[in-house]
């Protein structure tokens, strides 16, 4: 098999390059990296439980961070942030400790059918362990059903989890309307809502929504990869998911990485700072980048909804007659980077199982192109993959041919 | 469930860049499809034959990734100056082979190269209404996965409507 480093050389020398694949990982601006530097090896190097000047350092670094995050989604208690490796650690946390801890007042989990994998799978191993999930479906936009969420939630669930925003196709979801119904059936149920791309892009309060438990995650909002928390609400209890040496972090054992938790707050600081203006801009071109594209070429379909009701950083389009995984790879020759929901970019011959949940047939998923905007994009960024998506699209539908016909 | 790394070879980015044979061939003499869209992986197959069973040119039209492209393409030019026979013993892994090799999970892609392409070799007889002794009867192993794949693809497209999740 072809040697990586061969590979790299091959693609060659670019004179522009866009990254947009935020769904799936970040760089880390310069402004966040500087703040993060000196943790690294100049001050709070050492174990914030330990009696020593870097170990306190420390462990005022990561309290300071934990009441900055905690401020942003409106938590007033800086106990109740956890952090975690990331966005699947606390889920799996969540998941796994709210349904341990409650197993023995029932088995019942209810999700949407559009939750990330590191819910819908961890579900399926609970599943394995005697709880029964049940799937609350969605629309064609990909918003909860809440009638059926009225039909399916009784008694009998112990745990809910709906994402705030979805992160294939950014639809904002009725997170508010969920958590009512839920907790009018089940009172003495446990919330959870994976946040991830809500934080710093769609206004998220965890008061207001009476949520138990938020995930929330560092690379999405372009912080550091390796780094997310968990909300845990005051009063609320989870089992441990893992065993080892306790810390400051009461759900997760091991050395804090007072690094990644400083480029985390400082992420986010930069995301809430202008929160109003960061979002108008992406929002803006967000609706340009769909705009060109619905309107510059044909056989294009936009995955989710428009305006208001999407996440202003999310375009996701579907282009017939053009395989996404040489989408991906045509669009990296020439400097854009995007990924695709299609199934030649995983290993089981399956699309992405959000665009077939609001009803894509196969051949439009497999065409899905995902794509985020920041706040660090400019016009000329987007006019530049407009075009380099025009010049993609037509060199693969000229591939495609006539196929036969 | 995960997803696949695909450190493709510089020749697999070659070939996808500048892929050679392209495109349906108005003269053919047999071609045929292979791979479902709804799989994601389709390949048509065009060949021009001459009077001795040499396959004179070889073209193709592909939708699916980088790794369905690049194999299609070498395919077409493996198989000219073949016999018919000749080109119907290539097999999947002399693909793969020279594309600079395959990652695993992008196998399948070679297979249905190889399986579009017999399947033009059957349609030139079918066509000429013979069969050639050497050509098995039975479908061969590229042959049965580009089917496979087509089935799964029928039963997946079935299930959508369902509430299953990937
Ligand atoms: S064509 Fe789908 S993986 Fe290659």
């Amino acid at each position: 098999m072809g040697d990586v480093e061969e590979l790299i050389k091959a693609h060659g020398e670019l004179k522009r390059e866009v990254y947009l694949d935020f769904e799936n990982s970040s760089p880390v601006p310069g402004e966040i990296l500087e703040v993060m530097l000196p943790y690294f090896n100049r001050v709070a190097y050492g174990n914030p439980t330990l009696t020593h000047k870097p170990g306190w350092e420390a462990y005022e670094a990561i309290s300071k961070s934990a009441e900055k995050i905690a401020s942003f989604i409106g938590s007033k208690e800086p106990e109740e942030i956890n952090f975690t490796p990331g966005e699947t650690e606390a889920n799996n946390l969540a998941l796994i400790g709210a349904a341990l801890r409650r197993k023995e007042k029932g088995r019942k989990i209810l999700v949407s059918e559009v939750e990330p994998l590191s819910i819908l799978h961890v579900c399926r191993m609970l599943e394995n362990y005697g709880f029964t999930t049940v799937n609350v479906p969605v629309d064609e936009e990909g918003f909860i059903n809440l009638e059926r969420l009225k039909e399916l939630a009784d008694r009998e669930v112990i745990l809910a989890s709906f994402m705030a925003v979805n992160n294939e196709i950014g639809t904002i979801e009725p997170l508010r309307e969920a958590v009512e119904i839920v907790k009018d059936k089940s009172p003495e149920a446990i919330f959870h809502t994976d946040a991830s791309d809500a934080y710093g892009r769609v206004r998220f309060d965890v008061g207001r929504l009476d949520v138990d438990l938020a995930t929330i995650s560092s690379y999405k909002i372009l912080g550091p990869r390796g780094i997310g928390a968990l909300y845990v609400k005051g009063g609320v209890s989870l089992e441990k998911i893992l065993e080892g040496q306790f810390g400051t972090q009461k759900l997760w054992p091991g050395v804090e990485n007072t690094p990644l938790i400083v480029g985390f707050a400082a992420a986010s600081e930069k995301a809430f700072s202008n929160f109003d203006g960061n979002v108008a801009h992406m929002a803006r071109l967000r609706d340009k980048l769909i705009s060109g594209i619905l309107n510059g070429l044909d056989g294009t379909i936009l995955n989710g909804p428009l305006g208001d009701r999407r996440a202003p950083d999310n375009v996701n389009v579907s282009f017939l007659k053009c395989e996404g995984e040489s989408l991906t790879v045509e669009l990296s020759l020439r400097g854009v980077y995007v990924s695709s929901g299609s199934a030649c970019t995983r290993r089981i011959l399956q699309p992405s199982h959000v665009l077939l949940a609001i009803g894509r047939r196969f051949e439009e998923a497999h065409g899905s192109i995902l794509m985020k905007v920041t706040r660090y994009h400019t016009d000329e960024d987007i006019e530049y993959v407009l075009q380099s998506i025009r010049e993609a699209v037509s060199r693969l539908r000229m591939i495609y041919g006539s196929m036969g016909g | 469930m995960s997803r696949a790394p695909l450190p493709y070879s510089p020749k697999i980015l070659d070939l996808f860049r500048n892929p050679k044979n392209l495109g349906r061939m108005e003269d053919a003499d047999a071609w045929a499809v292979a791979g479902n869209p709804a799989c994601g992986d389709m390949i048509t197959f065009y060949l021009k034959v001459s009077e001795n069973e040499v396959i004179e040119r070889a073209s193709f039209e592909s939708y699916g990734c980088a790794a369905n492209i690049a194999t299609s393409s070498i395919l077409t030019e493996m198989v000219k100056g073949k016999t018919l026979k000749e080109a119907w013993e290539i097999s999947w892994k002399q693909v793969s082979e020279e594309v600079g090799g395959l990652p695993s999970v992008k196998f399948h892609c070679g297979v249905l190269a190889v399986g579009a392409m017999r399947r033009a070799i059957r349609e030139y007889y079918k066509r000429k209404g013979k069969t050639p002794d050497w050509l098995p009867k039975d479908i061969t192993f590229e042959e049965r996965q580009a089917l496979e794949e087509e089935e799964l693809a029928k039963r997946l497209a079935k299930r959508i409507g369902g509430s299953s999740v990937a």
